[in-house]
This record gives C-alpha cells, structure tokens and sequence, in this order.
C-alpha cells in the first residue's frame, strides 16, 4: 500500500493538511440554484474561513432530509434550477481556494448514469460527492466510476452502523468520512446528540481519514463540543435557515466567523 | 401503450418470482438504497422474516389470523352475466371480501406479527388510499401494538372515511402536507420518521416497494392470493389454469401476491396502470423509497406526481419486482383511464351485483377493453385479482355519475 495521503485526491489532501495543521473543519451546506444569485453564498463561505463547501443538487425526493432543506429544494427546482444549470454556474466561479463536494440523492447520480455524472461533476470543478441515500454495500457502481473520473465520494455513517461495517466504509469513502450525528433526518437540534461523541470515536479507531460530524449541529458551542470528538463539522440546516429567511451572503459569513472561531478555539480530539 | 415484449411462456419449473438473495435483486432492479441509519433495520427486519417464513409456528399463527381474523380464504367467483357479455370467461378473486376490505390485510397481518415477534411495539405506515392505513391500524390493535400512519392531506381530503377508521381503530394519523400531498410523500415522511424511531417500531411498507426485503416481504404475504387463486383455479377450470391472470398495479402488491401463484405456469400475466401513474409502463430506470426500480421522472431526473382518481394508484413508481416481470416480457402492463375505470365500476355494480375499488376497477377495465378489441381472444379465460371493494370510494362515484 502506498501512504493515503500521497494516494488521496484533492478533496482528503486539502482537509488532512489543514487537519495536521491542527484546524478544525468547517463545511457549510448550501442548497444550489436557491436563488438568483446563490454562488455569492459559496464565495462567502470562503472567505470565512471553510476548509470544503457542499453544494447540494435539489431533489424532488429529499427522504433524509428535515423540513428545512426540503424547503430549500423545494424552492430551488420551483425556480428552475437543474442538476446541468447548477453545474454550469459552478464551472463559471473562479477557483474559492477550497474543495467543491456536491451532495444529492442517488436517483440524480443515475439519471445519466454514474459515470456521466462523475464526469461532469469533474468538468464543473467538484471534487467530491456525498449520496445519503447510498449505503456502502450498494455503493459499487459509483465508487468505480467516481475512481475513473478523479471523484472523491465520501461514505456515510451511523450511530447504528456496527463496528466491523464502519472499517468497511472507512476504508472505501474518499475525502474524508461523513458522521451521522444522530439518528435522524437533517436539520437544527438543541444540543448535539449524544451519539455524536460515540460514533466520532468509533470511526477514529478504524481510519486516519479526516472524520466531520453533520446532522443537526446548528450553532458555534454545538461546533465547537463536536470538534472535541471530531476533525470538524458539517453545518447545513442551520445555513438554509437564514437563506430561506432572507439572509444576504454577507449574513451568512458573519455567522460562518462565528463557527469558525468556536472550532479555532476548541481543543482538538483526544486533547 | 402497447409496445411490449412478445410473451414469453415460461418452461416450469421456473425460477421467476423467487428468493431475491441476500441482495435484494430482481435482475437489475430493487436492492438496498436506504440511508445508512436504516440498514441495520432493515437488516434486522429481513433476518427475523426469513427466521419467521421457515418457521412452521409463524406460518400457522398467521393462517390462524388469516383465518379467523381476515375471513381467508376468499371465494373465486365466475362473473356470469359480464362473461357473457363479454365473450370471455371472467373470474374473480374476491380480496374485497377480506376483513377491511381489501388485500392490505393480507400483508399487514404478516408484518404485524412479525414486529410483535422483533418485540417492536408500535407499527409505521403510510397510505394511499388509506386502505394500507385501515388495515395497518386493525393489526395493531388485533395485537396490542400502537400505529402511526402517514397520510397525504389530499388523500385525507378524498378519503374521510378510512381516516375517520383509523382513528376509532386506535391509531395515530398524520397529515403529509410536502410536495404532491399524496402517497409518494406520504411515504417519504414515514420514512424520516423511521430513521429516528427504529429502536421501537416497525415501519409495515404496504406495497411491495422499499428497501430489500420489503419487495420481496410483502410479495411472500401476499402470495396468499396467488396460491389460494391457482388451487380454486385447478378446480374450477377445465384447463386447470386460465389463459390470462389480470391485477391492478399501483405499487403493485395485489398483483405481485397473484402473479406469485401463476409465475410457474403458462398463464399470461397482466398488470393495470392508472394512466396517470404508470410507472411500468412509462417508468425509467431510478431509485425511490429505497429501492431501484422505474419511476416516472422528467428530463432532469426529478419524480414526477402521479395522477389517479385512484388514491391506491397515485404512485409514480412500481415495484422492483414488476420492472423485472416487464424486462423479461414474464409480464405485461398497460394502462387505463379514469373515465374507463369508472366505467367499468358501473358495468360491474349492474351486472354481477359488486360495486369494486377504484383500483380494482382498472384492472376489470382493461379486461371489457381487451375483450372488445380482441387483445383478450373470444372464449379466454381470466382470472382477475378484485383487490378491495368500493364502499371507500362511493363519494368519488357520486359526484361523476
């Protein structure tokens, strides 16, 4: 085996080296298409201060997703907005400095089918793919395809996921290992779930890969206690929420500051 | 809607229509496509079935329930004066006589009793028409288990009824109001819900749709069906077996439980379609709910709603299985209008004294089409799934007729 950092592709070398800088990882969520505008929120996350953005494809189906993001899909495909247009505008953006990661359902992966999507994912600049609704034993087809066009696809994991099976998608996600915080659907949560802690510990015992937490982590101290069990964190349903409420890309870096801080300041795993 | 595969006679004994495998797959289609926090339960739910389906105790527990619960087994009734009429020999397979009214139970009684044995207390469904919710919450105080059932708020509107029923059955019913309002999103939302609630409940999909192993689960509950229909066949018939097997496809649960009797022999298989709905027919390749299967879809990959006045038909997908039957031409699928449904409703109130489902009425529909233009040879004999009686659907006829 050669070394997995030497072997990985942009997405995992970017958040390792950030990572081994001792940075904890922030990747905010946004709904592509949302509105007229949408890729200003994209050049705010950056500049403050995300190690990845994700760029979600709406669905018309978003089964694991909270009320908040299937309103925010809702709406971007009730404006027109494609899994082709979405693409196009990204390929336009020049480059934020950080890895694209788009996330959508697998029925949109294989309207052209795998490969054809992993290729115009490539042409559009993205780098890495998250499929919720692709558990590792069906995750075949697109893995082998996403390897053929430099795709990084990052698996999922659970608070249910047994131990030997969270090895197995360790070993086969690319990019880094996408934590399911709870057991349930996305969206804001009170207090970050105790499952977080136990799953983020689970998963660091099998891999080296960066590990990030989604799922309901909503605020600055919800950050910065995942970041005690994890290399970083995933924030969506949080950031749709202030879209859908009218917030300005200005809004949004303001309160992207807010979670950076809070992961800058805490300590890092196992510290 | 006719270009179909050329029939295919399968040589018995035949292999179509059996154990899908630890994967889940009927040829390319169905499968596992579940978040990863419903794997394990899933897992969970195909491990205990097939400890339960060998288990001759489970087995004899739920023909007991069948029995005596659900009114099994149902009659297998010669519709005399519409034959006639008709040139063709018409039979029927009353599942409209069950408990509840419909072959929901069939299933739902199955599943109801396998959570009890998985020590699951509480029952998640979703429903269409809200037959699936009926028999669903009709289950789960048979056995002492709580239900929630996922309904779309415009299939509450069209069906006041069965939402009134399951209520005085005891169990929860939660309006849907996301995206069409219908059975897709229905389904949709009992699946959210289940993500946060597999420590406890079961989620009972009504329709051989899901996640390996409901397709092939709920094809083996409903099997019944099938089974009960070749044995009465075997009597009934002097050939033994009829030329043509007819059933409504929504999801296709009623139509996978029959075929399931008939797969073995030369009979040729149908499947109806809500024009509106007719994911077998019109479907491209996709994965829903769960599983891989054909749904309709527009140009960008989005599911397209569906559109019945049969709520039980309202889904823009088919079962794994059915796209499998059709990929093999083992069965065809076709289609059929509201306007002919409703007809056909009417033909068979005035002739044989039945007033059928919705649903049900389109499979009857595409018989006196297929009998009149001579797709159905003069003289053939079919036998045709009556999934569920009418009594839901009488405010529907009253307002057309």
């Amino acid at each position: 085996m050669t070394n997995p950092a030497l072997a990985a592709g942009t997405v995992e070398r970017h958040l390792r080296a950030r990572r081994d800088s001792g940075r904890g990882l922030l990747m905010p969520y946004l709904t592509g298409g949302i509105t007229p505008g949408w890729t200003h929120y994209l050049r705010a996350f950056a500049a403050a201060g995300a190690d990845a953005i994700e760029v979600g494809l709406p669905f018309s189906d978003p089964t694991l997703d909270g009320v908040t993001i299937q309103q925010a899909s809702h709406m971007a495909l009730a404006r027109g907005a494609s899994t082709r247009g979405i693409l196009a505008e990204l390929s336009g953006m020049p480059d934020l400095g950080v890895p694209l990661v788009v996330s959508t359902y697998y029925n949109l992966v294989l309207h052209d089918g795998p490969g054809a999507f992993c290729a115009a994912l490539r042409r559009a600049g993205v780098a890495g793919l998250i499929v919720p609704d692709l558990p590792v034993h069906e995750a075949g087809e697109l893995t082998d395809a996403a390897a053929d066009a430099g795709i990084e696809p990052a698996l999922l994991a659970s608070p249910s996921t047994p131990q030997p099976r969270l090895a197995e998608i360790s070993r086969r996600s690319r990019g880094f290992v996408y934590a399911v915080s709870l057991m349930g659907t996305t969206g804001e949560r009170a207090a970050l779930a105790a499952s977080a802690a136990e799953l983020a510990g689970r998963i660091r015992r099998v891999t080296d890969r960066p590990v990030l937490l989604g799922f309901g982590i909503s605020t600055p101290e919800q950050a910065r206690e995942a970041r005690r069990h994890a290399d970083g964190v995933v924030v969506g349903a949080a950031i749709m929420r202030r879209v859908l409420d009218g917030a300005e890309p200005d809004d949004l870096r303001d309160f992207l500051a807010t979670l950076r801080q809070a992961l800058d300041a805490s300590p890092r795993p196992g510290v | 809607m006719r270009d179909v595969p050329a029939w295919r006679e399968p040589a018995p004994p035949d292999a179509t229509m059996g154990d899908p495998g630890a994967r889940g797959r009927f040829g390319e289609y169905g499968g596992q496509y579940a978040p990863e926090s419903l794997v394990q339960a899933c897992r969970e739910v195909a491990e205990a079935f097939r400890r339960a389906w060998a288990d001759p105790g489970f087995r004899g527990e739920l023909a007991r329930l069948l029995a005596l619960h659900a009114g099994r087994p149902t009659p297998l009734t010669p519709a005399r004066r519409l034959s006639q009429a008709l040139g063709v020999r018409l039979y029927l397979k009353r599942e409209d006589l069950t408990h509840t009214g419909s072959h929901k139970i069939n299933n739902v009684l199955g599943q109801a009793l396998l959570a009890t044995r998985m020590g699951r207390r509480r029952l998640i469904a979703e429903t269409g028409a809200g037959q699936h919710g009926v028999a669903t919450a009709t289950a789960a105080a048979l056995l002492g288990l709580e239900a929630t059932v996922f309904m779309g708020e415009r299939d509450i509107g069209r069906q006041a009824l069965n939402v009134f029923r399951m209520r005085m059955l005891g169990a929860e019913v939660v309006p849907v109001t996301t995206g069409s309002r219908t059975l897709k999103d229905a389904t949709s939302e009992a699946m959210r819900h289940w993500v946060g609630a597999t420590g406890d409940s079961h989620y009972c999909i009504g329709s051989v749709v899901g996640p390996d192993p409901y397709p092939w689960m709920v094809r083996e509950l409903q099997r019944v069906i099938g089974e009960e229909a070749r044995g009465q066949c075997a009597a009934e018939l002097r050939t033994g077996v009829p030329d043509y097997v007819v059933a409504c496809v929504g999801g296709g649960s009623n139509a996978a439980g029959t075929f399931a009797g008939f797969a073995g022999t030369p009979a040729r298989l149908v499947g109806v379609e809500a024009q509106g709905g007719a994911g077998a027919a019109r479907g491209r390749l996709g994965v829903l709910h769960g599983c891989r299967s054909l749904f309709l879809q527009d140009d960008d990959g989005q599911i397209i709603e569906a559109h019945s006045i049969a709520a039980g038909l309202d889904y823009p997908g088919v079962g794994p299985e059915h796209a499998h039957l059709r990929d093999l031409g083992r069965a065809r699928y076709v289609t059929v209008t509201d306007e002919e449904a409703v007809g056909a409703a009417v033909r068979l109130a005035r002739t044989e004294g039945i007033v059928p489902a919705l649903e049900s009425a389109h499979a009857l529909a595409w018989v006196i089409r297929a009998a009149g233009d001579g797709d159905l040879p003069a003289g053939s004999t079919v036998m045709m799934t009556l999934s569920g009686r009418g009594d839901k659907d009488v405010s529907t006829y009253k307002e057309l007729l």
